[in-house]
């Protein structure tokens, strides 16, 4: 997304070095400081709208784009009622834009302290703490740092309670801030947490094991989260591709578990030995689909350790030729001239019990490698290592349910069951309907078989409670990082599950992927540990390129922090790290709440009405519980383009205050039924167990259905008449007779979104049956000014209840002319202004481009529409399966209905929607969007 | 090659992959790439091409070289197979037809298929001693000679043993007292193994099988009826799994589907007997499969009849099968890289 380097970029990069970095540079601070001042000046001027047009075009497809220019243009657009309250957000910004996240972030959590009444205390306890968690999400929030004070604004509007506490530390940071600025260089101690209790925090050296074998060690705050330390040892790897990874930490019982990157570090190592070791969490089962050589070979790495401690059982021949990879990519080709000697491979350990034929026979295969480089021979490892039967299979001990020893094994498949050495079962994860661990028994609720007719319980006996609920963590992650297209959010429905609500938090493999695509660095140099260490006493070994200066540099006994930052900046050139960081970073959505099965349509529909008062407390959201409500809020209130950035560090905090909460002797987790709206699966997989287990597939999303329709329910009300989710057979053709004008454009196609030519406006041109994508624009009635709406609407709540009206509507409406004021509910009601409604629709068509293939006559073999609700959009999934000549076909049609009160935020919620698609299918296209705008003119600014 | 005939064989190369993929994301897919024809970006298709090929590479790979196969070992018949060989239901079996079976099904191996034959002397003490799958299993180029259930043929091993080490293959072998294990008890299917429990086999066989074969899963099925697992299953190609049609077949079937990781598909032939192949991926010949004959099962037949990729060779085995004896019990295949000679 990030394919424009505006000076929007900048602020992220720099912004996120200094999180991330304690010893920022000055220049980089500087630069910090210079893009935010032209950022104020901007916003000053009154061109904040401007500024989040080209935002938001970052994210939109060119035909989208349009839209965006077309409201510019729009001359009642531009209006001057906005202009007090934007100058006042302005104002706000300058003081405090740079550092609110933090208290943003404090802010969310304590709407989820109000929801959750509780666990009130925990958290408010932990909401200290939780500016620690600050630079872990430190990518997500930058982007949104424009926005941040008006979300301030926005939740303390919201909530009263926390208001004056609130704004307490809002002045605390913001002076902190101002301090900071004026610094310009800052100390370890501030700048990365940007906390208010800064004088005193106190430091921890955590002494980090590397795959390498090589120690690292570096200074955290003490009550620093797990994610800032994992962070700041994927910065010295310079790794990207980061999702695969994590830290463990041994327990006072010895066994290993890993640092929950949303808790703090404290809490969990319980005991002072701050001692880690970096590992691979999730085994990617392709790895040549990662996209960077360096995370290959960090899971060669740990793979070579997961074979010779015979955690990975392989065969002779197989370590051999696993051995033979490792030379080559350790030390080249073998020289015919100067053989390596015996005594030197008998050094390495390839294999738990290594003999000398086994060294024989693996300086035999080297040979016959000649020629690789080493990323080639990491490819070829891998590519033999994921075909071993436990590649990727995390083992743990259990007992079942008669007494017999037996191992369970968490993959990314599902869940195995292991006598000795033979699998004695499996239970995929579509097959399981729930895991859950009560003390030390743990628990799978299985989905009846063809044939049965009852959901079946299967019951594990582990060592202690620690152990079951450890493998019911990993289950959960393993689940989510595999099986889901986004994160599930934390469970919401606490008055039926008890215990831990721990969710995963990090990436899901989709997202990983789709984030790893992105990016845009010259491949890291790296050094290869062994190799350094080996070749001072052996010729012909290749000397690989030292650009790693950290690692030395930590050997030395240099500042940790210092090499850090030399790092990024010696290997790589500053700008390309940061954006690369950003692409990785920000695609961090584990709040991510569209549901979006594979794409063929995409409809977007929008209605923007102004705010009413009355519409908080219409919103039936609720039962998608305080994340709905917090993101809904913040994506009013945001003039800049990243939705997600918000609705993310609304979901981490939430992880992190329910993981207080987690120390219960059991818990449930639901992997396949809704318990949320993002829990996707992805279509591929479950294509294949389509395949595998006959009807799987129906039975697999039925769960899902149930689960949809309370919280749709609310939504599907509030879809403008003349558009219901339901008649997605012949959206367009509803759209189109609501429209009055035509307006048809040849543009960019969704594919080809990079090309970032302006769309030309040609109305009425025919479009081209070349050009992918004919864009048709509708407008019904000039759309009012919009801008001021994103300044003013204080209005939390997306809601489409008036939205189905007709095109000029009178409603009394309330207008919130203050933004300060917004916080206070009295000044909501004191105008009462009559305004017009005018609706504008705008079609956006992709051309139909499959020739023959779509005409084809088909047996339709089953049908079902799913519908899921989500903050303030409506996904409406229909599947369709048909029979063509012997092909079944799965069709999926998504409509996604943003509802909400404010233009800006609609492009940002469908940027959002098309990227998150995109993410989830990348395939997909976007045949149509349809835009409708509500904008209410209050009359006597006409 | 012009850039013209370029682009053609892209686009063809492109079609036919999504064909494949259709069953995946079809319309997407397909939209996709009329969207990459229409605007003639061959690179992007490419590119396309890849990520669709890896990301079926994943089963793809795996079953590379499956049913390669250079040497097989077989045995003769000995005069006592007639009378005291072990048999599930009373049979007479006539020797000189049963050995004429034998006979055409060692030349089918030998000349049709041009395998390098090995072929033991009968042991008049072994009268089971011509189903020569049960003494070892050969998988890559290690050989785990078994412990066969039944008693009076554990001595069979003993002469397979010494062949296979004539083949340079790394032998394992079973010292565990209490282990059983029949070859004709295992399936592998080119990515896993499948370990039948029957009366031949144990658990601890199973477990020994699985230390032999460590980069494999091995699952165990349980083998309600019939002698072995490969009494009513075979492999038929690569990722294609021949079963039977009966109840105790298909349930075998659907446990091993739920035990595995990689997805098979089914050819269900109405005789569990017919369901018993084998299967060959040759040089030259492509795939092979050695199946029952219209005399023995005309249904079953004609299921097969329909893998037209197939070279389909009908295989006699009237004689052999009244003492449980399928068409894979008759020999052990192997396939010998060239730098073990």
């Amino acid at each position: 997304m990030t394919t424009e380097a505006s000076s929007e970029t900048e602020v992220k990069e720099n912004a996120e070095e200094s999180a991330a970095q304690p010893d920022q540079s000055e220049k980089a601070t500087r630069e910090t400081q210079e893009v935010l001042n032209t950022e104020e000046e901007d916003k000053e001027k009154g061109k904040v709208k401007e500024k989040e047009g080209k935002g938001i075009s970052r994210y939109l497809p060119t035909w989208l784009k349009k839209q965006k220019s077309l409201s510019q243009t729009s001359p009642t657009k531009e209006t001057p009622p906005t202009e007090e309250p934007t100058s006042k957000v302005t104002e706000e910004e300058e003081v405090s834009a740079p550092e609110v996240n933090g208290h943003a972030e404090e802010a969310e959590e304590k709407e989820e302290v109000k929801s959750e009444p509780v666990k009130e205390k925990e958290v408010e306890s932990n909401s200290n703490g939780s500016a620690d968690t600050e630079p872990a999400k430190e990518e997500k929030l930058e982007e949104s740092v424009q926005t941040t004070p008006e979300e301030n604004k926005e939740t303390t509007k919201e909530e009263d309670v926390a208001e004056e506490e609130k704004k307490g530390q809002e002045q605390e940071t913001q002076a902190e801030a101002e301090v900071q600025e004026g610094d310009g260089q800052t100390s370890i101690f501030q700048s990365p947490f940007r906390l208010v209790r800064k004088p005193k925090m106190k430091v921890v050296v955590c002494h980090v094991t590397l795959l390498d074998g090589t120690d690292f060690s570096c200074e955290v705050e003490k009550r620093a989260n797990g994610q800032y330390l994992f962070f700041k040892v994927c910065e010295h790897l310079n790794l990207l591709e980061k999702d695969y990874f994590g830290l463990t930490y041994k327990d006072t019982h010895d066994e290993k578990c890993w640092l929950d990157p949303m808790k703090e570090i404290k809490r969990q190592i319980r005991s002072n030995n701050w001692q880690f070791s970096f590992n691979v969490k999730f085994y990617p089962p392709d790895p040549s689909l990662l996209t960077e050589d360096i995370t290959r070979y960090l899971l060669c790495l740990q793979l070579r350790d997961d074979v010779a401690s015979g955690r990975l059982p392989c065969s002779f021949v197989t370590h051999a030729l696993l051995g033979s990879y490792t030379l080559q990519a350790e030390f080249g080709d073998q020289e015919p001239d100067q053989p390596r000697p015996l005594d030197f491979i008998s050094q390495q350990t390839f294999a738990p019990n290594q003999s000398k034929e086994m060294e024989e026979k693996i300086l035999e295969l080297h040979k016959s490698h000649k020629g690789m480089t080493p990323a080639q021979a990491d490819i070829q490892f891998l590519e033999n290592a994921k075909k071993l039967s436990m590649y990727g299979v995390d083992l743990h001990r259990a007992k079942d349910s008669e007494g017999v020893d037996i191992m369970l094994g968490v993959c990314a498949n599902g869940l195995l069951v292991y006598k000795d050495r033979l699998r004695i079962n499996r239970f995929a994860w579509p097959k399981i309907l729930k895991i859950s661990y009560k003390r030390n028994n743990f628990y799978i609720k299985i989905r009846p078989g063809e044939t049965e007719q009852f959901e079946s319980t299967v019951g594990f006996k582990l060592q202690n409670h620690r152990s079951a609920k450890r493998l019911w963590k990993v289950c959960v992650e393993n689940h989510s990082f595999f099986r889901l297209n986004a994160p599930e959010p934390p469970t919401k429905a606490r008055f039926l599950t008890l215990g831990s609500k721990f969710r995963y938090s990090g990436r899901t493999q989709a997202q990983t992927r789709m984030a790893s695509s992105l990016i845009d660095r010259p491949a890291p140099n790296f050094e290869r540990t062994s190799s350094k260490r080996i070749s001072r006493s052996l010729d012909g070994a290749p000397v690989i390129s030292i650009t790693e200066a950290g690692r030395d540099m930590t050997e030395n006994g240099h500042d940790p922090n210092l090499e850090l930052q030399s790092d990024s900046k010696v290997s790589v050139p500053q700008m390309e790290t940061a954006s690369a960081d950003n692409v990785i970073s920000d695609t961090k959505e584990p709040a991510k709440t569209t549901e979006v099965e594979i794409e063929e349509t995409v409809v977007i529909q929008e209605v923007s009405k102004a705010t009413k008062a009355g519409n908080v407390t219409v919103t039936s959201n609720s039962p998608a519980g305080p994340p709905a409500e917090q993101e809904s809020s913040e994506q009013k209130v945001r003039s800049d383009e990243e939705v997600v950035v918000v609705e993310e560090a609304n979901q981490t905090r939430q992880e992190s205050v329910s993981s207080e909460s987690e120390s219960e002797e059991e818990a449930e987790y639901h992997p396949n039924v809704t318990t949320s709206i993002s829990n996707t699966q992805i279509p591929e997989e479950k294509e294949e167990e389509d395949k595998l287990e006959g009807e799987e597939e129906g039975e697999e999303m039925e769960p899902e259905v149930p689960a949809a329709p309370a919280p749709s329910l609310p939504a599907e009300i509030s879809q403008p008449a003349e558009e219901t989710p339901q008649e997605e057979e012949e959206p367009r053709k509803e759209t189109e007779e609501g429209m009055k004008d035509e307006v048809e454009e040849k543009q960019g196609d969704p594919e080809t979104e990079e090309s970032t030519d302006d769309p030309m406006l040609t109305p009425d041109e025919t479009p081209k049956s070349f050009v992918p994508p004919e864009v048709e624009e509708e407008e019904q009635e000039e759309p009012k000014v919009n801008g001021e709406a994103s300044a003013v609407d204080a209005e939390p709540r997306p809601h489409g209840i008036c939205c189905s009206e007709l095109p000029v509507v009178k409603t009394e409406m309330v207008t919130i002319s203050d933004t300060f004021a917004a916080q206070k509910t009295e000044i909501a009601t004191k105008e009462v202004p009559i305004v017009h409604t005018e609706t504008k629709t705008i079609t956006y068509e992709a051309a139909q481009l499959d020739g023959n293939g779509e005409g084809e006559p088909g047996v339709l073999m089953t049908a079902q529409t799913i519908t899921s609700e989500s903050l303030c959009t409506t996904t409406t999934t229909h599947i369709t399966k048909t029979l063509k000549g012997g092909l079944s076909e799965t069709r999926i049609e998504k409509r996604i209905v943003i509802t909400g009160d404010c233009d800006i935020d609609h492009d940002q919620a469908l940027a959002q929607a098309i990227k998150e698609a995109k993410e989830q299918h990348p395939d997909m296209s976007v045949t149509r969007v349809v835009v409708h705008k509500e904008t209410e003119l209050a009359e006597e600014e006409d | 090659m012009n850039t013209d005939q370029k682009r053609t064989r892209v686009r063809k190369g492109a079609l036919q992959v999504v064909t494949v993929a259709r069953n995946k994301l079809p319309d997407a897919k397909r939209r996709r790439f009329s969207l990459l024809f229409i605007g003639q970006d061959i690179s992007a298709l490419l590119e396309l091409c890849v990520d669709i090929q890896r990301g079926s590479s994943s089963t793809g790979r795996l079953e590379y070289g499956f049913g390669h196969y250079t040497h097989a070992i077989v045995r003769g018949i000995p005069a006592s197979l007639a009378k005291e060989a072990l048999r599930t239901n009373q049979a007479e079996v006539d020797l000189d037809k049963a050995r004429t079976e034998h006979d055409a099904y060692v030349q089918v191996l030998r000349t049709r298929l041009g395998l390098e034959v090995v072929e033991l002397p009968a042991d008049e003490s072994l009268p089971d001693c011509v189903f020569v799958e049960d003494a070892a299993v050969v998988c890559g180029d290690t050989a785990l000679i078994t412990r066969p259930g039944a008693e009076s043929r554990r001595r069979e091993t003993e002469a397979m043993k010494e062949a296979l080490t004539d083949l340079n293959m790394n032998i394992v072998e079973i010292a565990d007292e209490n282990a059983t294990l029949d070859g004709g008890d295992v399936l592998f299917t080119g990515r896993e193994f499948f370990v039948g429990l029957s009366k031949r086999t144990n658990q601890r066989g199973a477990e020994i099988l699985a230390d032999a074969f460590k980069d494999y899963a091995v699952s165990t099925v349980p083998v309600l009826e019939g002698l072995h697992l490969k009494s009513f299953c075979s492999m038929g190609g690569p990722g294609l799994i021949v079963i039977g049609s009966s109840d105790p077949a298909q349930k075998a079937l659907k446990i091993m589907q739920q035990m595995s990781d990689h997805r098979y598909d089914k050819l269900t032939v109405p005789d569990d007997l017919a369901a018993n192949c084998i299967y060959m991926n040759l040089p030259n010949k492509g795939h092979v499969l050695l199946h029952c004959t219209t005399d023995e099962f005309p249904e079953s037949v004609k299921v097969f009849e329909k893998l037209k990729d197939h070279m389909l060779i009908p295989v006699s085995n009237l004689e052999k099968v009244k003492l449980d004896g399928a068409l894979t019990c008759c020999s052990v295949l192997i396939n010998k890289k060239k730098h073990n000679n």
